[in-house]
């Protein structure tokens, strides 16, 4: 049997009306029932996806699908399949969290009764229940967060999108979400979260996308994806030209020759490089030098550490 | 959405606002009954006398309606001019937008709470105005049915402003510098026929005066305007905002990128 993707764009563009050009064409698909992340560094366009998702921004190009609504044409079923847990606080800091959640779940047409239990079942779940009847204002920041998570889930949503939700949120806190957005997980509802550190990413979600200045550079399982990075490509400048590699080191993982002139080699990372000199000497083969390859992916992940630290 | 969720949504919205005015209501309700006690004072009592009768009405029985409608109005349109503007400020509009609502609906539900707010000032405002005085009625039917209109042309006017409103001062512009000359110049205090001719013609572009009219009307059975043009100004211009407000609402101005 073949589902519907929970998710699926297909050249996702935006251009901001003061001319910032936020996303470049991206293509995503998200199956049923997956855990998935979207990482990049601040700017790189993750809450532009999600806002066009959840229709707080107009798309400039581009088709989205959500399981079998089509945002263009059905974008009420569309958004009902949805819960959103937005980067920024948006709810009235006059309003208790009781009020905030039982009045969202009346926007989605559940009736007052129903809304009552679920915001019960909810706010206990995540801690908030003895601070139902306070203004939000006097909420701590961790507390804020989990009431944005309630207020995402009193619909009961296939699809639950988080954007950033655990900036700013300490350590022990997030933790529990985590346990807890996992098991929201199994219970079959689909997860997207937008995140920029790669330990989230890796504690949680089976896939990683990852979108650095609007273009998607990479969309993977999340082992394939350390594993990546885990590697190290070196390039060897050859003193005779070579038309091609020998036989036996034609089929090689890892070894491929760019052109006529440089080899190039991925190793794992602390791996013996001598290993390859003496694969070279043995073919008789002179390396005139050997640099690294400069890795897009590491350097987008350093400044994602970095930014996660500052 | 089916019918029965958009009731659900309908009533969800207009509870929260109903709340929220009830919530701050030293702000929202207490005010009006402060002010028109002090014109009950000062124009029943002090004043009024003086003045002796206008159109056959003691003075103070002539302005009553107006009184009161002016309240409705004054209330009507900031209860959405404020709290749709708030919403946007805080983006807990967004807890609406991300939501299966119909626009129409969103419309309906703060307009219905600007609605409640200025009906339910207007009652009040004429509870106080009776410890004054007899209130006479003419037509209740005339009453109820101008102020609700009223009480939702001017809900719809306080959305439209909290739609353009980019700060909290632009939500006081148009009601100090609008609103107000126009209730005042509207024929609260006098009748247009006091005024010389060109005036008067003056007056007739002034849609509160058609409105005022009615509603006096209602507890006098005395107008300047025939009823008819009242009621076909009022609905026409209700209709125009309502389908301008959708409009805007449809193409998310001021709340989607
Ligand atoms: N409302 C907006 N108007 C103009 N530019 C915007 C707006 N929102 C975001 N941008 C720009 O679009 C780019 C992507 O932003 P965003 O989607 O918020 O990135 P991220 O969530 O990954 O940090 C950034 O360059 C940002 O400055
Ligand atoms: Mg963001």
């Amino acid at each position: 049997m073949t589902r519907a993707p929970a998710l699926t764009m297909s050249d996702l563009r935006k251009t901001y009306a003061n001319g910032v050009v936020a996303l470049k064409g991206i293509d995503l698909t998200v199956a049923q029932g997956d855990f998935f992340a979207l990482l990049g560094r601040n700017g790189a366009g993750k809450s532009t996806v999600i806002g066009i998702l959840c229709s707080l921004v107009n798309k400039t190009a581009g088709k989205v699908t959500v399981f079998d609504a089509d945002i263009d044409h059905d974008f009420a079923r569309a958004k009902s399949y949805l819960g959103v847990v937005p980067q920024e606080f948006n709810f009235s800091i006059f309003e208790t969290p009781w009020q905030i959640v039982c009045n969202q779940a009346g926007y989605y047409g559940i009736g007052r009764a129903q809304a009552k239990r679920r915001a019960e079942k909810y706010l206990t779940q995540l801690g908030l229940w003895d601070k139902r009847n306070d203004i939000t204002r006097a909420l701590s920041g961790g507390m804020k967060r989990r009431l944005l998570i309630a207020r995402a889930l009193m619909h009961e949503p296939r699809l639950l999108i988080l954007d950033e939700p655990t900036a700013g949120v300490d350590i022990e806190i997030r933790k529990s979400m985590w346990e807890y957005l996992t098991r929201i997980n199994q219970s079959g509802v689909t997860i997207i979260l937008t995140t920029h550190y790669l330990e989230e990413a890796e504690s949680l979600c089976r896939h990683v996308a990852i979108i650095d200045r609007g273009e998607l550079v990479e969309n993977t399982a999340t082992g394939e994806l350390l594993e990546k990075l885990q590697m190290e490509t070196y390039i060897l400048d050859l003193a005779a030209p070579l038309a091609e590699l020998p036989p036996d080191l034609r089929g090689r993982p890892g070894w491929r020759l760019k052109d006529s002139a440089t080899l190039e080699v991925d190793m794992h990372k602390g791996g013996n490089v001598n290993q390859v000199f003496a694969e070279l000497a043995l073919r008789n083969i002179t390396a005139r030098g050997m640099r690294n390859k400069t890795n897009r992916l590491e350097r987008l992940f350093l400044d994602m550490v970095n930014e996660g630290k500052a | 959405m089916n019918w029965a969720a958009m009731r659900t949504a309908y009533a969800t919205i207009v509870r929260k606002e109903v709340t929220r005015f009830m919530r701050i209501w030293q702000q929202t309700l207490l005010p009006p009954v402060m002010t028109t006690s002090l014109y009950f004072v000062i124009f029943g009592n002090l004043i009024g006398p003086r003045i002796g009768a206008m159109e056959g009405h003691r003075y103070i029985d002539f302005i009553v309606p107006g009184l009161i409608l002016m309240a409705v109005i004054t209330n009507a349109y900031a209860n959405v001019s404020s709290s749709f503007f708030s919403a946007k400020f805080q983006r807990s509009i967004e807890e609406l937008q991300v939501s299966p609502t119909p626009n129409s609906i969103i419309l309906l539900g703060y307009v219905s709470g600007g609605v409640v707010r200025g009906v339910l000032v207007g009652v009040i405002v004429a509870a106080v105005s009776s410890l004054f005085g007899q209130l006479s009625a003419h037509s209740y039917a005339v009453m109820a049915s101008v102020i609700v209109l009223t009480a939702l042309l001017f809900s719809l006017g306080g959305f439209l402003n909290g739609v353009f409103a980019r700060t909290f001062d632009d939500i006081s512009i148009v009601p100090n510098f609008i609103l107000t000359p126009l209730t005042y110049l509207g024929g609260i205090f006098y009748s247009i026929k006091l005024l010389p001719e060109f005036w008067q013609g003056v007056s007739h572009i002034n849609p509160i005066l058609y409105m005022i009219n009615a509603f006096r009307y209602g507890f006098l059975g005395i107008t300047d305007i025939h009823l008819g043009v009242s009621y076909t100004l009022i609905l026409l211009f209700t209709a125009g905002l309502f389908a301008l407000n959708l409009k805007l609402l449809n193409d998310g101005y001021g709340i989607r990128e």
